[in-house]
């Protein structure tokens, strides 16, 4: 098999009046866990709903696995597996009956579904949860029970749509590790977030907004190459009085208080820092330090994003 | 502004809070975090008098919230997981009806929501009905409904959860300037980065408060030194020094390892177990804890 699970070049959906994704190419490499990031609406459901071939693009083209997106949906379905937003576990069954369920529905054969299932329900740790009914497990085993469900067929690819909305640090981080083993196993992932963190874990992420691709590489490049602006760390007192200053100067884009500390970012922090001692000091605040810190991939996110309002906003 | 004393709520059957006592000052952003069923949620319900303690005390602005709660209601806005918009309302109607509901001084209603209209950034969506806003806006509108009364406090419970990080971002753009005015906010959210905006933090555990201090005192209590280094491939590099003695947690991210160390002298021993094993890693680099680091080395220690 080809190392590369999955390529879409310039997929593009356009319902009535509105295209919800445009010119989107990326690829996933076997094993890969390729994450896509953006707000509600950027496109990223719509993306996923293509490439299992739910929805016919309007126009592009891509291939899972090495089966075409449009004319092979039947034999990609039967090799991916897909946690959707809404993925529905039955709460009336039990975690084993809902393994059963969906090893029924993914076609895997009577005799190995009781295999299969200790197999997969002690990979994501919930085999001593058998008998228990899936309404009353709390929100982290719900999920790992859906990615069970999932994994039924050991498929080769796993989309998951919003895997961990709404789950605490720590069953992400279990969650995460699992995703982990299932990649070096050689599983390819592509999952869609908006927590800035877990896009973190990604080996390489996009940034998807209004349809389009903004931004694509490692999230160490993001920080590194792709932020516009810096991050400024300000220690000064009083606070309050700074944090008003600072937003009605506009010597930066945003200022928000973070703990004890002000955060500024502006496209040209360094010529803000020159202005920013005077300014303070007619106002009676004491800056202690003031320093260009790293963004935070959330920064380089909504900065990009800024970005790209005003470029199509602004008269060209 | 809120001074809780051995605060205790038990159910049938479990103790959702055990023993808590807590002071939350006037104007802090206070931010509760913790796993699910820690007993956040159960707090923030007791504070605004939707829930009567077991035990304990809890007292807004010196008014205590069993015997004075119907002072104490007027002094707080409580911005429950599911606020309760109603959905084919418009977003004018919607706040009309909760300045009714708590008693919004009709002469100054009009005033009070252009103010806020303007300040959720929803004056173009007047009249638009609840059901139709995005998610954002629609967190955005419960928020100015609950400061409709112009509360002192404000207790919002996880109010960015399913929220995209760019109508985050917005919405504690207005919690600052809420902030600015003198409002004391306590917020819960099970997002971390945002943690780091408030003043202090609580850290919940079934039902105890296990920390409690500012971000950066958190940060200096773990005592550990967490490193970056990128690595190729990362995921056999974390799982070559990830039971290795001094190191508290490993992670993969993309294409570097992220350590957690007791100490900072133990990366010389990571750095020759990779090179032993001929991973050569680059750009290595100590950088500040996260809240999620604080978190779950917290929550991890036996």
């Amino acid at each position: 098999m080809s190392p590369l699970s999955l390529s879409a070049e310039q997929l593009t959906k356009r319902f009535d009046h509105f295209t919800a994704v445009e010119g989107v190419s990326f690829s996933v490499q076997r094993g890969e866990i390729y994450g896509l990031l953006g707000p509600n609406g950027a496109g990223k459901t719509t993306t996923i709903r293509m490439l299992l071939g739910l929805l016919r693009p309007t126009a592009g083209q891509g291939t899972v696995l090495g089966y075409d997106i449009v004319r092979q949906p039947e034999e990609i379905r039967r090799r991916v597996g897909y946690v959707s937003q809404k993925f529905s576990l039955y709460p009336d069954l039990t975690v084993a009956e809902n393994f059963n369920f969906y090893a029924g529905v993914y076609g895997v054969a009577r005799r190995s579904i009781s295999a299969r299932r200790g197999d997969t329900l002690a990979l994501v740790g919930l085999a001593d949860q058998e008998p228990v009914r899936a309404a009353s497990l709390p929100g982290g085993a719900r999920q790992r029970l859906a990615l069970a469900c999932a994994l039924a067929h050991q498929p080769d690819f796993l989309f998951l749509d919003e895997p961990t909305a709404g789950v605490d640090p720590i069953s992400r981080r279990a969650l995460w590790d699992l995703l982990y083993a299932l990649a070096a196993s050689g599983t390819s992932i592509l999952v869609t977030t908006h927590y800035m963190d877990e896009a973190e874990n990604c080996y390489r992420l996009a940034f998807i907004y209004q349809g389009r691709i903004v931004a694509e590489g490692t999230a160490r490049d993001m920080k590194e190459q792709q932020m516009q602006g810096q991050v400024v760390e300000l220690d000064c007192e009083p606070l309050d009085r700074a944090l008003t200053i600072l937003r009605q100067a506009h010597l930066f884009d945003e200022a928000a208080l973070y703990g004890s500390t002000i955060h500024a970012i502006g496209p040209d922090a360094q010529a803000a820092l020159v202005q920013l001692p005077g300014l303070l000091a007619d106002q009676g605040v004491t800056l202690h330090s003031a320093e260009v810190i790293a963004p935070s991939l959330e920064d380089v996110f909504i900065t990009r994003l800024r970005h790209v309002d005003q470029s199509v906003h602004s008269p060209a | 502004m809120i001074a809780i004393r051995s605060l205790t709520k038990r159910f049938a059957d479990a103790v959702a809070i055990a023993d808590l006592t807590l002071d939350v000052g006037e104007g802090e952003i206070f931010g509760l975090i913790g796993p699910d069923g820690a007993g956040k949620t159960t707090t923030l319900r007791v504070i605004a008098t939707a829930m009567a303690p077991t035990a304990g005390r809890v007292a807004v602005a010196g008014h205590d919230v069993v015997r004075e709660a119907e002072t104490v209601k007027t002094l707080i806005g409580y911005m429950p997981q599911r606020f309760a918009l109603y959905p084919d309302l418009t977003v004018l109607e919607n706040l009309n009806f909760f300045a009714d509901l708590f008693g919004a001084p009709r002469a100054e209603r009009r005033t009070q929501i252009e103010r806020l209209l303007t300040f959720a950034r929803l004056s173009d969506f007047g009249a638009r009905r609840a059901q139709n806003l995005s998610g954002g806006m629609q967190k955005k509108l419960a928020l100015a409904a609950t400061l409709m009364h112009r509360p002192r406090l404000l207790l919002l419970d996880e109010p960015t959860t399913g929220v995209d990080p760019v109508s985050r971002r917005e919405f504690w753009d207005l919690l600052t300037q809420v902030h600015l005015d003198g409002v004391t906010i306590v917020i819960t959210t099970p997002y971390l980065d945002e943690a780091e905006r408030c003043n202090r933090v609580g850290l919940m555990h079934r039902g105890r408060l296990i920390a409690c201090d500012t971000p950066n005192a958190l940060r200096a209590r773990i005592g550990a030194t967490v490193i970056e280094a990128q690595v190729s491939p990362a995921v056999a590099a974390r799982r070559l020094v990830e039971h290795q003695t001094g190191v508290l947690s490993a992670s993969a991210h993309g294409d570097s390892v992220r350590l957690i160390l007791d100490r900072a002298e133990r990366q010389a021993d990571i750095m020759a177990a990779w090179q032993a094993h001929g991973i050569t890693p680059g750009n290595v680099r100590i950088v500040r804890p996260r809240l999620e680091d604080v978190f779950v080395l917290m929550l991890e220690k036996p």
